[in-house]
Order: C-alpha cells, then sequence, then structure tokens
C-alpha cells in the first residue's frame, strides 16, 4: 500500500506492506536508526516517537495509521549545536548511559513537559515516564534533567 | 589541573551521538545482501529430538537455508566452553556437559535453539520457522532446584545432575567454634533468579569472505577479544586471525552480554555457509529464554557469635542453580565470586561454606551484575542484621564491634583473600548521619500514626573487583589471564590515539579514558580519542565486566604513557641536548632541571615523527603498549541503608531512602560513578522488590515478557542519596578499586532488611511484592 | 505478524459494511491490544479496519446530565477534558491512570470496551456509573454488556459509537496496579448516582461486575467500613503469578473502602 508521511519535516511517499509497524519504516524504510526496538510487548517505549503531537510507541502503529501524520524521531530534535533543551539537559545530568533507552526517553519526556503546562515535580516525572524502561540509569538523573529542562523549554 | 583531568564532572562526549539518535548498534547494520537468521527453539524443558522435518521450510518463500546442529557438527563446529574449570571438595573435576551452539540430540531448557532459518526477509524467515517439524520424545524435565539432585538425569555420565561439589575454608575450625558459641543466628533463604534485560537485545550481523576465508562479525559483546578467542579456539569456527569481532555500540550487558552464545555462533557460521552477510537480532521474548540468567540460590547459613556479641565462625551451605548447561563463566560465579567474599567486613575468624552446584532444564545461569557477589552480601548483611534483632544489639553497633579495623589491613580473611585497604566504620558512620538514624524512631511513628509500618536496614557489603591477578586466577582455574591492554599512540601532531581492550557499553570510557590520559600526558581532553571494541584494531584485551575497566584497563594506560613520557624524554634529551635523566616531565612540558630549556608535549610529538638525525638506539615515533595485570583484586566497600513503609493493607513496599555511602578508593569522574551507582542501586531494588524469574513445574518461563517479568519503572524508584568516602588501592596506580557493581550487591540486603524490619518477622522471601509482604502480615 | 489488507474508511457505514464483506476482519481502534496481538500472532485477521478516519467517532460532550464520550476518543483526551473533569472528575482520573503515557495518547475508551480485557479501567466505570452503550445498531445498558472474559454483548460486526455517562452527583476510582503491566489487578469505581450508590469492580473477575452486596450495604451512604464486611464472593476471581484470587478479594475491599472514603471527602 502506499504512505504518505512527513518524517522530520521530510514528506515521503513509501510503499510498504499493510503489516508494516511504523518503527519498521522509521528504522528500514527511512534509515533512521535511532529509533530503538527493546520489547515485543509494546512495554518498554525505547520506540517512542512524536506523532501528530503526541508520544506513541511507534512498534504499536501499523504503517496505515500513520497516514499523512506527522512524525518526529530523535534525529529530528535537533543537531549538535542547535540542541533541543531536553537534549543538553540529558547530557548535562548524565542521564544516559548505554544510550539504547534515550531516544525514546528524550521524545517521552518532552511530551511529558508540554502536557505538564508548567506543573511537574520528581513524582509527575517519575508517573510520566512510566512507559520508558531504563535499565542503566536507575532514572535518578533522567529526572532530574527532565526537570532541568522543563524550565528551560 | 586541567578542569576535564582526574577527579573531574566531565560531561561524557560520548552522549552527543545518543541524543542525537547516530548511535551505531549492532541491529542498526546492516550489509548488502543480507539475509536474516531466525532460530528455531525448543517448546519442551527436555525432550530428544526424534526428527526434524525441514522440508516444507525449504520450500517456503525466500528461504536461502534450514540448518540443524547436525549440519553444524558436520562442518566441525565444536561445543561453546565453559572458561573456569572448578574442582569438587574431593579433587574431581566439575562435570561439563557438551553444548551443541544448535541442540542435536535432546533439547534441555525451553527456548533452546535446534535449527536455524536463514531467508531473504525476516518475515519469510520467521514464517518458514513456523514450518520446521519436529518430531519430540518429551522427557521429565528437572526444574525444582531443591529437588534437582534426586531428579532424573539431565546429561549422560553426570550423576544427581551434580556439577560440582566444591567448598572453601576450615570446617573444624567452624564446628569448634559453633561448639562454643553463645548465640547462633541461623536462615534459609533463596536468592531470587533474575534475568538481566538490557534494553538492547543481543544481535549478530556477519559477513565472510570466500577470497580470504575473513570473517566479520559484529555483536552486541562485552568483550569482543575473548569471543573471538573462544569461537577460534574452542569452537572452530575460524583462525584468530582470519576473525575480527567488533562490538559497535553496546546497549548495556550488566554481565549477559560476556557469553559467547548459540546464536552468534550460529549467525557467523551460517554466513560462511549461505555466503552471505547474515543477521541476527533477538526479540525480548527471545531474550527472556535464552540470555543467561543470574543467582538463583537455596541457602542455609548460620552465624556464631559469642555473649559480647563477637562474630566466631559462619557455616554457609548453598545450592547454585547452573540451568541447563555451564555458560562462559558459569562455575567461577558461586564459587571464586562468592565464598571467597563471605567474611564480608568483619573479622569473623573461621568460615565454611559449601557450594553444590546443579543442572537444571532451565536456561543457562552465570554472571549478572555483581555475580556471586550480591549473593554472598546478602547472606553476610541478612544474618547480621538478623544477629543484631536476636541479641537485641543495634544492628550499627553490632557491625561497628566486628569491623576489619583500619590498622588491620592488609587483612587476610578465612577465605582465601587479602584486602588491601578500607575504613569500613567511616562508611557507616556517614551513611547514619545521612539517613539521620537518630530521627528514625520519630519517622516510624508518623508512618504508624497513618497506619503504615515503616523500617531501616543496613547492608555493609564489601566486593572483590578488579578481576583479576592472572596467576592467582588461572590457579584458582580461570581459562584466561585476566589481565588489560592498553594503547597510547602519540600522533605526530600531537593529538593521542587511545586503544583500550577494555569495552564500554555503557560506562563511559570515551571520556574517563581520555581524562586519564589526558591528565597524564598534560594534552587536551579534546585531543585524546579512544577507540575499543574492534578486535581488527586493537590489542588483545579481556573486555568489561566484575568492575574491572579503570582498575585494570585504566592502569594499563597510565603504564603505556608512563613509556610514552619515558620515551618523550629520550627525545627531548637529545634536542635539548641533556641526559635523559635530567628532563622532568610536567603538565605537558619536558624541562631540563635547572635549567630554561624546554620543549612541548605537542614538540616532542612532531620531533619524534621528524627524527632529524637521531642518534642510531633512539627510535622514530612515539606509541607504546602496555599489559597490565592486577597484583590483586580491588576491595570497594560501603554501607548502604533503606528505609521503606508498607501499607500493611495492601502489602505495598515503598522505599522511601536509599543511602548509599560507598569506598571506591580514588575517583576519574565523579558523575559518571554517580551513575553508576544508581544504576546498580536500581537493579538491586529491583531484585529485593519486584524481579523474579520463575518458571513453572512444567519448564516454561512464566515470566517471559515485561507483561508478567517486573522491571523497575521510574515511578518504582526515589532518587538517591549517594556518597563517598575514599581509601585509595593500594596497589594500582590510580588507587581505584571500581564502582560498576557496587549498588547491585549492597541493594538486595539493605532493602530486605528494612522490609524485614518493617514486618517484624525474621525472613522473607524476595522479591518483597504486595501479596508475599501482605500474606506476611497475616500470618504474624 | 500475519498479512492482512488494511481499510481507512471514512464513514460509519463504509466502516460497518467492510467488516461485513470479511468475516475474519477486525476494527482497529487505538491498537493498543491489538497491535501487540497481532504481533504475537495470537490474531490473524484477513482484513483490518481502522476507524481512526471515521467521522464523528471521536469527541467529548457534555449536557445537563449527560457526558457523551465518542468511541474513538483518546485516553489522555478524556483525562485532559475540562468537561470531563467537571462533570465527572473520577472519570477524568481514571483515564490518566491508565497504562502509561504513550498508551493513553494512543488507546480509546471504545476500543477498551469491545475487549474488554479483565483487568481494564474503563469498565469499572462504565458499570458503576451505569453507562449507556451507544452502537451502530442500537444502545446498551452497561450492566447488559460485560458478559465474561473478553466476552461482550456486541454482536459480530457491531460497532460502537460513543458511550453515554450519566453525571452522578459524585463519583471516586481507586486502582491497584499491575507492578509489571499496570493493568489493574483491582479497581474500584464509586458512583453516587440517582437512588444510590453504584460499585464497580474491574481486575478481579473474568469481567467487570457490580458488587451489588455492597451496594446495599451501604444503602446510600458513602460509608467505607461496609467495605470490610460486605459479601464478597472471589471463588471465581482471576489468580496469576502476582495475585491470587484471595488476596484480589482483600485488594478489592481495600480499594472500595478508599474510593468511599474519597467520595465521602
Amino acid at each position: 500500500m502506499k504512505l504518505s508521511l512527513t518524517v522530520n519535516e521530510t514528506a515521503h511517499e513509501l510503499e510498504v506492506a499493510p503489516n508494516a509497524l511504523l518503527v519498521e519504516i522509521i528504522r528500514g524504510d527511512l534509515g533512521l536508526t535511532g529509533t530503538h526496538v527493546g520489547c515485543d510487548t509494546s512495554q518498554c517505549g525505547a520506540c517512542t516517537v512524536e506523532m501528530d503531537g503526541r508520544a506513541v510507541k511507534s512498534c504499536t502503529v501499523l504503517a496505515g495509521q500513520a497516514q499523512d501524520a506527522r512524525v518526529t524521531t530523535i534525529e529530528g530534535l535537533g543537531a549538535p549545536g542547535n540542541l533541543h533543551p531536553m537534549q543538553t539537559a540529558f547530557q548535562a545530568h548524565h542521564a544516559l548511559q548505554c544510550g539504547f533507552c534515550t531516544p525514546g526517553m528524550i521524545i517521552s519526556a518532552i511530551d511529558l513537559v508540554k502536557r505538564a503546562d508548567g506543573r511537574l515535580d520528581e513524582a509527575a516525572v517519575r508517573e510520566g515516564l512510566a512507559g520508558n524502561l531504563c535499565r542503566c540509569t536507575g532514572y535518578h538523573n533522567i529526572v532530574e534533567a527532565v526537570l532541568a529542562a522543563a524550565g528551560q523549554m | 589541573m586541567s578542569d576535564q583531568g582526574i577527579g573531574q564532572r566531565v560531561k561524557r562526549r560520548e552522549d552527543v551521538r545518543f541524543i542525537t539518535g547516530k548511535g551505531r548498534y549492532t541491529d542498526d547494520i546492516n550489509l548488502p545482501g543480507q539475509a536474516y537468521a531466525v532460530f528455531v527453539r525448543s517448546p519442551h524443558p527436555r525432550a530428544r529430538i526424534k526428527t526434524i522435518d525441514a522440508s516444507a521450510a525449504r520450500k517456503a518463500p525466500g528461504v536461502v537455508g534450514v540448518f540443524t546442529g547436525k549440519d553444524l557438527a558436520a562442518d566441525g563446529i565444536g561445543a561453546l566452553p565453559c572458561g573456569w574449570l572448578v574442582k569438587s571438595k574431593d579433587g574431581s573435576d566439575m562435570k561439563v556437559p557438551p553444548r551443541p551452539p544448535l541442540a542435536i540430540e535432546t533439547v534441555n531448557f525451553v527456548g533452546e535453539p535446534y535449527a536455524v532459518v536463514i531467508a531473504e526477509t525476516l518475515g519469510q524467515a520467521r514464517a518458514a520457522a513456523a514450518l520446521v517439524e519436529t518430531d519430540f520424545e518429551e522427557l521429565e524435565p528437572v526444574v525444582s532446584l531443591a529437588e534437582a539432585t534426586a531428579g532424573p538425569q539431565i546429561h549422560e555420565g553426570i550423576e544427581a545432575n551434580r556439577c560440582y561439589d566444591w567448598e572453601l575454608g576450615d570446617q573444624a575450625a567452624v564446628d569448634a567454634a559453633f561448639a562454643k558459641a553463645a548465640h547462633v543466628t541461623k536462615l534459609e533463604f533463596a536468592n531470587n533468579r533474575l534475568i538481566p534485560n538490557a534494553i538492547e537485545p543481543r544481535a549478530a550481523v556477519a559477513t565472510y569472505s570466500a577470497p580470504t576465508e575473513e570473517f566479520t562479525l559484529y555483536t552486541t559483546s562485552q568483550n569482543p577479544h575473548l569471543e573471538r578467542l573462544i569461537l577460534a579456539a574452542f569452537v572452530n569456527l575460524a583462525p584468530e586471525h582470519k576473525l575480527r569481532v567488533i562490538s559497535p555500540d553496546v546497549g548495556g550487558g550488566f554481565g549477559s552480554k560476556i557469553f559467547v552464545y548459540p546464536e552468534e555462533t550460529a549467525a557467523a557460521w551460517a554466513a560462511r555457509r549461505t555466503n552471505r552477510p547474515v543477521k541476527w537480532t533477538a526479540d525480548r521474548s527471545e531474550a527472556f529464554l535464552s540470555d543467561a540468567h543470574g543467582r538463583d540460590h537455596l541457602t542455609t547459613a548460620e552465624l556464631a557469635l559469642d555473649a559480647a556479641g563477637t562474630f566466631l565462625a559462619m557455616r554457609v551451605r548453598t545450592r547454585a542453580n547452573l540451568g541447563a548447561y555451564l555458560s562462559t563463566f558459569a562455575s567461577s560465579v558461586p564459587t571464586y565470586l562468592y565464598g571467597t567474599l563471605l567474611a564480608g567486613q568483619y573479622r569473623t575468624p573461621a568460615i565454611h561454606v559449601e557450594v553444590e552446584a546443579v543442572f537444571t532444564n532451565t536456561a543457562p545461569v552465570d554472571a549478572y551484575r555483581g555475580a556471586g557477589r550480591p549473593e554472598a552480601t546478602y547472606v553476610v548483611e541478612r544474618l547480621v542484621e538478623t544477629a543484631a534483632r536476636e541479641t537485641g544489639v543495634d544492628p550499627a553497633e553490632l557491625r561497628r564491634r566486628n569491623f576489619i579495623q583500619p590498622d588491620q589491613f592488609p587483612y587476610e580473611t578465612p577465605v582465601a583473600l587479602v584486602y588491601d585497604t578500607g575504613d569500613y566504620q567511616a562508611s557507616l558512620e556517614k551513611a547514619l548521619k545521612q539517613i539521620d538514624y537518630a530521627g528514625f524512631p520519630a519517622r516510624r511513628k508518623v508512618s504508624e500514626a497513618a497506619g503504615k509500618r515503616r523500617g531501616l536496614g543496613f547492608s555493609c557489603y564489601i566486593e572483590a573487583c578488579g578481576l583479576a591477578p592472572s596467576q592467582l586466577a588461572i590457579q584458582l582455574g580461570a581459562g584466561v589471564g585476566l589481565y588489560e591492554s592498553g594503547e597510547v599512540r602519540v600522533n605526530p601532531t600531537g593529538s593521542v590515539t587511545v586503544f583500550t581492550g577494555s569495552h564500554s557499553h555503557g560506562q563511559g570510557h570515551e571520556t574517563t579514558f581520555a581524562q586519564i590520559v589526558s591528565d597524564k600526558l598534560g594534552v587536551p581532553f579534546e585531543s585524546v580519542e579512544v577507540v575499543h571494541g574492534d578486535t581488527g584494531r586493537l590489542e588483545f584485551g579481556l573486555g568489561t565486566y566484575g568492575s574491572r575497566s579503570v582498575a585494570v584497563g585504566g592502569s594499563a594506560l597510565i603504564k603505556a604513557s608512563d613509556k610514552i613520557i619515558a620515551k618523550g624524554k629520550r627525545i627531548a634529551a637529545h634536542m635539548l641536548e641533556s641526559a635523559p635523566d635530567d628532563v622532568d616531565f610536567d603538565e605537558g612540558v619536558f624541562a631540563v632541571r635547572k635549567t630554561n630549556k624546554s620543549l612541548t608535549f605537542g614538540e616532542v610529538a612532531f620531533a619524534a615523527y621528524v627524527p632529524a638525525n637521531f642518534p642510531e638506539d633512539l627510535e622514530p615515533g612515539l606509541s607504546e603498549k602496555s599489559f597490565y595485570d592486577p597484583k590483586n583484586f580491588t576491595f570497594p566497600a560501603g554501607c548502604h541503608i533503606a528505609e521503606v513503609e508498607v501499607d500493611p493493607e495492601t502489602g505495598v513496599v515503598v522505599l522511601v531512602r536509599f543511602v548509599a555511602v560507598d569506598d571506591f578508593g580514588e575517583v576519574i569522574n565523579p558523575m559518571i560513578v554517580e551513575g553508576q551507582v544508581h544504576g546498580g542501586i536500581a537493579q538491586g531494588v529491583g531484585q529485593a522488590l519486584l524481579e523474579h524469574g520463575i518458571y513453572d513445574e512444567s519448564g516454561q518461563l512464566v515470566t517471559g515478557s515485561f507483561m508478567d517479568y517486573c522491571m523497575p519503572r521510574a515511578d518504582d524508584l526515589p532518587s538517591f542519596e549517594v556518597d563517598t568516602t575514599v581509601t585509595p588501592c593500594t596497589h594500582n596506580p590510580l588507587g581505584v578499586k571500581g564502582c560498576g557493581e557496587a549498588g547491585a550487591i549492597g541493594a538486595p540486603a539493605a532493602v530486605m532488611n528494612a522490609v524485614t524490619d518493617a514486618l517484624r518477622v525474621k525472613d522473607l522471601a524476595m522479591p518483597a511484592s504486595p501479596e508475599r509482604v501482605w500474606r506476611a502480615l497475616q500470618a504474624a | 505478524m500475519n498479512g492482512f489488507d488494511y481499510h481507512r474508511p471514512e464513514t460509519l457505514e463504509a466502516a460497518v459494511a467492510a467488516r461485513a464483506g470479511a468475516p475474519d476482519s477486525a476494527y482497529l481502534a487505538g491498537g493498543m491490544t491489538l497491535i501487540p496481538t497481532l504481533k504475537q500472532g495470537l490474531a490473524e485477521p484477513s482484513d483490518v479496519i481502522d476507524l481512526a478516519a471515521v467521522a464523528g467517532l471521536a469527541g467529548i460532550g457534555l449536557e445537563v446530565d449527560r457526558l457523551t464520550i465518542g468511541a474513538m476518543t483518546r485516553h489522555a483526551d478524556v483525562a485532559a477534558s475540562a468537561e470531563v473533569q467537571r462533570a465527572i472528575p473520577a472519570l477524568a482520573y481514571l483515564a490518566s491512570e491508565i497504562g502509561d503515557a504513550q498508551v493513553r495518547n494512543r488507546g480509546t475508551l471504545g476500543g477498551s470496551l469491545a475487549n474488554s480485557d479483565p483487568a481494564a479501567d474503563y469498565p469499572a466505570a462504565v458499570i458503576a456509573l451505569g453507562a449507556r452503550i451507544v452502537t451502530d445498531r442500537r444502545t446498551m445498558a452497561a450492566d447488559d454488556y460485560f458478559k465474561g472474559l473478553f466476552e461482550t454483548a456486541l454482536e459480530p460486526g457491531e460497532l460502537i459509537r460513543a458511550v453515554e455517562f450519566p453525571v452522578p452527583r459524585r463519583a471516586a476510582y481507586r486502582k491497584f496496579r499491575h507492578p509489571a503491566s499496570r493493568y489493574a489487578v483491582a479497581g474500584v469505581f464509586v458512583a453516587e448516582i440517582g437512588e444510590g450508590i453504584r460499585v464497580g469492580v474491574t481486575g478481579a473477575g473474568p469481567c467487570a461486575f457490580r458488587w451489588t452486596a455492597l451496594e446495599t450495604a451501604l444503602a446510600g451512604k458513602p460509608a467505607p467500613a461496609a467495605a470490610e464486611t460486605a459479601p464478597l464472593d472471589f471463588r471465581r476471581f482471576n489468580a496469576d503469578l502476582h495475585a491470587s484470587a484471595e488476596y484480589r478479594a482483600q485488594l478489592v475491599r481495600v480499594m472500595a473502602r478508599r474510593a468511599l472514603a474519597n467520595l465521602a471527602a
């Protein structure tokens, strides 16, 4: 089937299988390997991308569901020299170790801050990131980074 | 000193690629013409393979080949070895069942691979794998660890499913001490099976060049050289010089990616067999079934005390689950990484430990973060805390009475280790102050007024890290030395390329090791590049595990840097017409003593590669290597205190506070060290409160996904309060001890001591899940 | 995942027709359950009919005594809706407690009800509030809707359009979350509505149910202590790794008591 979608401000017209998952399109067809797959039961959140203004697990979105969608992956957030405040905060607060969960975590964190409308505390950050597993950091520095970035977004 | 040298909170340079999505993990690598591997796995915990009919699978669309264990064996592919020989107390060698990469005659755990399908696409490989028809004769499995020795014999020639029955310590002295004890504390408990679950699943991309007979294997390994050594020397995949193993960015390991597994091996072989690059990436479901699991002990432990609360002796009997086969380092974990740590921080004069290691029809069990030391700490610290409660002594005070004192180092324990240095009371006192120990009774009252229970628990752990002095390790059965290599290559323009045999999969070596070399050579941090994880670019190396990287790998870089400085002095002396002995090196400048003659590091580097009239005995170039072999283990130690609040109506345990005061010796980058501690604590808390790998009676893994295996999430944990004390390691040039495992080692006992304190029960099994806690309160 | 044809109808009629035209087809709402099920090969529909583009299925409308939520309204939108927060704050709270943020950003009310997972949150509210489930062919009372484990009164091809929630005088929800999956091990929604207090329980049984014995014991008064003694037959409760039937019964009592306390507060 034909799929039109915009990823990181670039419009794409693709021929995809109806049972293709958004994450497969992002990693495979578009070669954007910053989005990762860490599980097969829609739990870990490593594949989180922003789709039409919402953080979603791209392993649980069918190709067709992304028809005409605007998707932002980690590659679309910012590059060195022009980083998103959340990216900067993750480095500044040592909020990542192996880096594998990091892209999904950053996308979720940005979504969380946007929705929180200035009302974020530690508990809200912890609850808000419950859809993203990290095995390295114990979340301590991630929480610090998100709270710090929230003040700058 | 530079603001990016040793001891500074330097931001990690590797983060730039990770936060922008430019990391390069194994599954991100795609080679032209690659085919995809999908493994066919046993649905049974124990069965004889009668026939495998792959004819339908072979005819399926896109299938390149279907191969079984027999195909690998016919091609000379050998069994996966275990790298550490343990001897039983009667002197006999441990029993080693053969583990072919793909099972041939029998399958021995659910998820064991016995065939592999290679196809043009992943979807085609999956579809074809479902068409492989296998006729199994199901056999009665051995699932229960407690009953494993009485069950049917899993492997031919291995009676009672016993791999070894090992002991350490002076049994007679222990018996004598118990006979005169005023008090004996006894506990029987399990150390729950854990599933490591690095968020990046294992993966491999293999390619074979027929004209040159060379393999390149990209894989998720913590130690690519060891993988190459084993695949060459034992598995017979290819000669070592024809096999390049590359570990690109690796998304966490925690021990589980040390080992050489069937899948990577078979994928590499299949690349040659099909003459196609072959890619395999584990699903999480496969990872649950086939990654080596951790822990899984049953233990009876006793501590004898005199009337004054002095520890007299300890007696420990453990049955350790090895799973169905011996994974790469499985045998060493419940022995040399466990029994040797049972002295803890205390002067207990006599200790005897027996470990019976057995096979069961479950996934192999091997090193997982802490590896033996969390289990040992759990034994010691649960015993000590329980003894304090039973004898009515404050648990902090009982520990103070029994700590090895700072003036007693080096201290030889009754279980074969010599601790070089430490100050255990210093960590304890700092942690007590941080948690406000004196204020705990008041906090408990507040909780109780709200209908809650509150508890506090200690864990004063010790670990042996910096693996390991090769001579000792080889004496004890290790199949390899445990030194580390380092190379410091100064480029003509004065920038430095550092090669380390250590491997980073989250630890931040690219930053830390650059700090070390930059500090040592006085060159800017930005001018030092760190290369790791590629057998094609580096000297032999042993990789990363056992909190060894800076203590051993960092020390190798110091030694190599010393050689650079020595060579630099000779070059400078020649250029400045002086004697090398008169040249000092400091902060990147070579200067002739008592003169104003000097050269910068960059000038010397340039001269090394533009050697105008060097004398005959002075070689051009400025590049040095070192293999650092540690003289002893390092002994990080510390005090962890957990405070929990329990809802008696639901059984929910909330970890309210966690204080960790650790002595890692000198610290290269405090920011990274704190991060390592946080992560370790989270895994330790996970073991205590959330995580449990469970096989049902029929041998099926019932916690086979994140829907059932409970991983710590952000809202399961508090922020942690971490601090350090410092007694520098006495025998490595950096004075460092290692920090990667401390949290996972200390936390389980601290949390369970707090939970049992809150519930006022003697013991409770891990994990302290809500229903278990609720039932304990109903029974109390 | 098996192959299937994908459809994206834009009208209710077209969706229902597509479903009728392919007996082994499945509707796709948010996909939070269906897609994982497809990935595991536990469902193999010939056709997937995505409801995302169907006009008129998403949205929230508030009349004086009735809150209507379209079937394709996502959990996050229910949680954040000013109307829901004003009319039935407990329902907004319930939606904010479902799964995790990404699930709430995709999952829908209709999808949750059509699937009738025994551990889903919404059914507790639907039962307790006496909501009406509006489909393409009829309107059903909540009490008639849930039939068993993953079983509802929906006929093959019947499509939920919206759910009408009567606005209660007050309501409260308390949930005990599964530590791994974050589904409800036990969830209790209490609502003071009409003549008395209704109690909806999810997570504990094969499907959501009313705890009528507690409703009777309360006799219209939010007396939390009644939850400790009201008869509760847990013989047919769910039991799994993380909670036995007996423990679930305890959790139902505790969650009910806490919800009632919240109601009274």
